[in-house]
C-alpha cells in the first residue's frame, strides 16, 4: 500500500514537473468548463437569427462574426464544444471497454480465443477505418449518437493489444498464481488483480484516442453525416466556411482553431501521462 | 522458409477472408437499401417493379448466397458492375481513379520520407536543443491539425487573397490548348495544395518515429565504442547510428505502400479532385454496393500486402534476421 502511495506521488511529481503535460491538461480544463457553462456565457443562443447582421465579422456586438443565417459563431462554437467533448468520451469509453474485454480473454485464456480475438484485431485493422466509419454513417444515417458507438466500434484494436501484452506478462506473476490457488473465480482475477495492474497504459491509449475521435468527429460533422445542423458543431460550421470561403474568413478560421487546441490538448495530456506512467520513458525523452 | 511463407499466405487469405465477409455483412444489413434511392425519387413505382430491381441486382437472395456468389466472382478479379445507372464495371471505374490519387500520394510521401529522416536525426543529434525543442512543438500541432481545416486556410490565402493557385479540380478550361510544359505546370498548381496538405500530417509522424528511433540507436554500446575508437563524429552519426536507425523506418515504409491508393475523402471533395476518396465518397452516398466492396476488398488486399513487404523489407535488411 504504501510502495503504491509513494509511485502515485513520484507520478504526480512528475506530471507536474513536465510543462507540457500540464498545460494539456489546463487546455482540457477550460475546454470543459466553456462546454458546461455554454448555456450560461454564450452571448446567443445557438440557433438565434439576427436577420440583420448576416456574414457580419467580428465585432463588438458578434465578437467572432456571424453566419450565412446571422446566427452568432461565438455562440455556436461554445455549443459545439459539447458535441466534440462528449463524442470522444463516449466513443474512447466504447473503445475502451470492448478492447479491455478482446484484450483481456485473449491474454488471460490464450490458446484458441487468443488467436481468434487477434485475428480479429488484424481484420480490423486491415479494413481502411475511415472508410468502414463513412460507410456505416451514411447507412445508418448521420448523428452524434450514430457517430459515438461507429467510432468506438472502429478505434478499440489497438487497446485489445495492449491490453494482452499486459496480460501475457501478468499472468504468471505470483499474486496472480496465487489467486488461482485460493480458487479465485476468472473474473475476479481478471478485474480485481490483474486489469488494474496493466491499466497505465491503457489510460494512455484512451486520452490519445480522444484527440482522434474528436478529429474525426469534425472530419465527418464537415461531411454533413455528423452533428446535423441546426445543432451546431465545429465540423458543421467549417462546411459553412467553405461554402463561404471568399467572403467570410471568420466562419474558417475559428472552428478549426478550437478543433486544433481540444485536440492538442488530449495530446499534450496524453503524451505527459505516458512519460509520467511509464518509468522505461523517462530518460529517453 | 518456405513452410513460414505458405504459412503467411494462409494467414493472409483468412484475414482476406475474413475482412470481406465481414464488410459484405455489415453493408448488406445495414437499413436501407440501394433500390431505395431508385424508387423512392419515383412515386408511380409499383411493389413489383421494386421486387423486379431487387432481383435484377441479386438483392432478393438470402445474404449468405449473395456473399458466396460475390466471392466466387471477385476469385476470377471480376469486381461486377455498379449499381449507378451508368452499370460500367466497377473495375474500370476504380482504374481511372488511380493516377491522380496515387501521383498525390506518391510525390508526397517521398517529401515525406526526405523531410522526415534529416529531421528526426537532427533533433534526435541535438536533443534539448532549440531546434529539437521547435520540431517538437511543430511535430504536435501537426498532429493535431484537422488536415481538412490545413485545406481550407491554404485554399483562403492561396486562392483567395493572392490569387495565386487554383482552389479546386486538376485541370484549367484551356488545358488542352497549353504546350507540354504548361501542361505540366498546370496540373502541379492545381496539386500543390493537396499534396501540401498530405505531405504536413505524414511528416510530424515519421519525424517523430525517426527522432525516436535514433535516439535508442545513439544510446547503444557499440556507438560508444565507435566513438570511443576516435571516429569522427559524423560518421558516427551517419554512418553507424543512422543505418541502424533506420531498420524500423523500413517497416513504415512497407507499411504505408498501400495507403498511396487510397484517397482522402475530405481532402479530394474539398478540392474537387476526382480521385480514389471521392468515388468511394459517391458510392457510399448512392449505396453502390459493388463499387464500396471493390474499394474495401482492394484496400484490404493492399494492406495485408503492405505488411508482408514491411516483414520481408525488413528481414533484407537485418542481418541478424537474414540469417535465420
Amino acid at each position: 500500500m504504501e510502495g503504491n502511495s509513494t509511485s502515485i506521488v513520484s507520478t504526480w511529481q512528475i506530471f507536474i514537473k513536465n510543462r507540457l503535460a500540464l498545460s494539456g491538461s489546463i487546455l482540457v480544463i477550460i475546454l470543459f468548463s466553456l462546454a458546461i457553462l455554454a448555456p450560461v456565457i454564450a452571448p446567443y443562443d445557438y440557433d438565434y437569427i439576427d436577420r440583420h447582421h448576416i456574414l457580419e465579422p467580428p465585432g463588438r456586438e458578434h465578437l467572432l462574426g456571424t453566419d450565412d443565417l446571422g446566427r452568432d459563431v461565438l455562440s455556436r462554437m461554445l455549443y459545439g464544444a459539447r458535441v466534440s467533448l462528449a463524442v470522444g468520451f463516449v466513443a474512447v469509453g466504447i473503445a475502451t471497454i470492448i478492447g479491455i474485454v478482446i484484450g483481456a480473454i485473449a491474454g488471460y485464456y490464450g490458446g484458441f480465443l487468443d488467436r481468434l480475438n487477434m485475428r480479429l484485431v488484424d481484420i480490423m485493422l486491415s479494413i481502411p477505418g475511415f472508410f468502414l466509419i463513412l460507410t456505416v454513417i451514411a447507412f445508418i444515417g448521420p448523428g452524434i449518437w450514430n457517430i459515438m458507438i461507429i467510432i468506438g466500434l472502429t478505434s478499440w484494436m489497438g487497446v485489445a493489444r495492449l491490453v494482452r501484452a499486459e496480460f501475457l506478462s501478468l499472468k504468471t506473476r505470483e499474486y496472480v498464481l496465487a489467486a488461482k490457488a485460493i480458487g479465485a473465480s476468472d473474473f475476479r482475477i481478471i478485474f480485481r488483480h490483474m486489469l488494474p495492474n496493466s491499466l497505465a497504459p491503457v489510460i494512455v491509449s484512451a486520452v490519445l484516442g480522444i484527440a482522434s475521435a474528436v478529429l474525426l468527429e469534425s472530419g465527418l460533422s464537415f461531411l454533413g453525416l455528423g452533428v446535423q445542423p441546426p445543432y451546431p458543431s465545429w465540423g458543421n460550421i467549417l462546411t459553412q466556411g467553405q461554402a463561404n470561403i471568399e467572403i467570410a474568413w471568420w466562419l474558417s478560421v475559428f472552428p478549426g482553431l478550437a478543433i486544433l487546441i481540444t485536440v492538442l490538448a488530449y495530446n499534450l495530456l496524453g503524451e505527459g501521462l505516458r512519460d509520467a506512467l511509464d518509468p522505461r520513458l523517462r530518460e529517453g525523452r | 522458409m518456405i513452410l513460414h511463407l505458405s504459412r503467411r499466405f494462409l494467414e493472409f487469405i483468412l484475414t482476406l477472408f475474413g475482412i470481406t465477409l465481414l464488410s459484405f455483412f455489415i453493408i448488406h444489413l445495414a437499413p436501407g437499401k440501394p433500390t431505395d434511392i431508385l424508387t423512392e425519387l419515383n412515386p408511380k413505382i409499383t411493389p413489383e417493379a421494386r421486387e423486379r430491381l431487387e432481383k435484377y441486382y441479386g438483392l432478393d437472395k438470402p445474404i449468405i448466397i449473395q456473399y458466396l456468389l460475390w466471392a466466387k466472382r471477385i476469385i476470377k478479379l471480376d469486381f461486377g458492375e455498379s449499381f449507378s445507372t451508368d452499370h460500367r464495371p466497377v473495375w474500370e471505374k476504380i482504374r481511372e481513379r488511380i493516377p491522380v490519387t496515387v501521383s498525390i500520394n506518391l510525390v508526397s510521401m517521398l517529401l515525406v520520407f526526405l523531410l522526415a529522416i534529416p529531421i528526426g536525426v537532427a533533433s534526435a543529434t541535438r536533443q534539448n536543443s532549440f531546434f529539437d525543442k521547435a520540431t517538437t512543438v511543430g511535430v504536435f500541432l501537426g498532429f493535431s491539425m484537422p488536415a481538412f481545416w490545413l485545406a481550407l486556410l491554404m485554399i483562403m490565402l492561396f486562392g483567395v487573397y493572392l490569387h495565386w493557385l487554383p482552389i479546386s479540380g486538376i485541370k484549367s478550361l484551356n488545358y488542352s490548348a497549353l504546350s507540354f510544359p504548361g501542361k505540366v505546370i498546370d496540373i502541379s498548381k492545381h496539386l500543390f495544395m493537396i499534396v501540401f496538405v498530405t505531405t504536413i500530417g505524414g511528416l510530424a509522424a515519421l519525424s517523430r518515429y525517426m527522432r525516436s528511433s535514433m535516439l535508442e540507436v545513439i544510446r547503444q554500446d557499440y556507438i560508444t565504442t565507435a566513438r570511443a575508437k576516435g571516429l569522427p563524429e559524423r560518421m558516427v552519426i551517419y554512418r553507424h547510428a543512422l543505418r541502424n536507425a533506420l531498420l524500423p523506418i523500413i517497416t513504415i515504409l512497407g507499411l504505408s505502400v498501400p495507403g498511396l491508393l487510397g484517397g482522402s475523402v475530405i481532402l479530394e471533395k474539398i478540392f474537387g479532385i476526382p480521385g480514389m476518396g471521392q468515388l468511394f465518397f459517391m458510392s457510399v452516398m448512392t449505396r453502390d454496393y459493388p463499387v464500396i466492396m471493390g474499394l474495401l476488398t482492394i484496400g484490404a488486399i493492399l494492406t495485408l500486402a503492405g505488411n508482408m513487404l514491411a516483414d520481408l523489407c525488413y528481414a533484407i535488411a537485418d542481418p541478424r534476421l537474414r540469417r535465420q
